[in-house]
């Protein structure tokens, strides 16, 4: 059985998140955290590692679907893994990301009041009045964090949702860093071809195919 | 006929599930954009196809004319 590695434990911060923006919406802003830094790496370091080793979200899902076995375990449906709908969502959640930003300005400029409610699903306002500490901070600050933590509890209902229905990583599927890391790598590596470790740039294309229908080499000798 | 298992590029969503649950190490994420099978480590226990949340995964069998 493979050591665990400290990165391994991550899938605590999502409940701890949400448990804190419970208390003090003001912790929403920690979220900004899981925001930049994919982005960050994936920009300067050309790579996913934050999908594949460190996303809290994705362990928190893992640990429920597999280890608890809330997951029904089937496969997620081919339409939720296609372009169209991952970049559609992407787009989607963006939009919805800059309406956030938009009410943000609107309640720092002061035509717009505050409004301490939580908005699941984009649609749905949850009274969330306790959590506002009354500090001494400016409207927006707090207008931004309740928009924030609205995105990410619906994000993360939505990633519970295809949990159970489906496999436990579902949301990794369309999850709209994940997406967009991906296009920021994809963009960064040009038209460079992959090859597997084994391979060390030998131009092995043997265990990828395009389409799914066929591979493209197997001659038996690989691995070298 | 052992298999291995082959990755299909278009589907992959390079979360690394699939490299997590290889116990021989034989898959890696080429940067960021694909997942990638070694196929002389590969022994085609197919786990990595279970864990695939985007069935970006087939089995093959080896010695299949290309």
């Amino acid at each position: 059985m493979k050591k665990k590695a400290w990165y391994d434990y991550l899938w605590i911060v999502t409940p701890v998140y949400f448990a804190l923006g419970l208390f003090n919406i003001l912790f929403a802003w920690v979220g900004m955290i899981f925001f930049s830094v994919p982005l960050l790496l994936a920009i300067f370091g050309g790579n996913k590692v934050y999908c594949n080793r460190y996303c809290d979200r994705g362990q928190f899902f893992t640990l429920l679907g597999k280890r608890m076995k809330l997951s029904a375990n089937r496969p997620t449906p081919k339409w939720m893994g296609s372009k169209w709908f991952r970049y559609a969502f992407l787009i989607f959640f963006f939009a919805m990301f800059f309406q956030m930003l938009w009410m943000t300005f609107l309640v720092g400029a002061g035509s717009q009041s505050l409004r301490e409610a939580v908005q699941l699903f984009w649609s749905f306002r949850v009274p969330w009045q306790w959590a506002n500490p009354h500090l001494d901070v400016a409207a927006w600050v707090v207008q931004f964090s309740y928009g924030f933590y609205s995105m990410m509890l619906t994000s993360t209902l939505i990633g519970l949702i295809v949990m159970v229905l489906f496999q436990p990583r579902s949301w990794c599927v369309f999850c709209p860093m994940g997406t967009m890391t991906q296009l920021i790598c994809k963009w960064k590596s040009g038209k460079a071809v992959p090859v597997c470790a084994g391979c060390n740039g030998g131009g092995c294309h043997g265990a990828i195919t395009g389409t799914g229908k066929r591979s493209g080499r197997d001659d038996g000798a690989a691995g070298k | 006929m052992r298999a291995f298992a082959s990755v299909i590029q278009d589907r992959c969503v390079a979360c690394g599930s699939c490299a997590k649950v290889c116990p021989l190490g034989a898959i890696s994420v080429w940067r960021g954009v694909t997942a990638v099978v070694d196929m002389g480590r590969c022994v085609g226990c197919s786990k990595c196809k279970q864990e695939c949340p985007a069935g970006a995964i087939s089995m093959e069998k080896r010695g299949e004319t290309v």
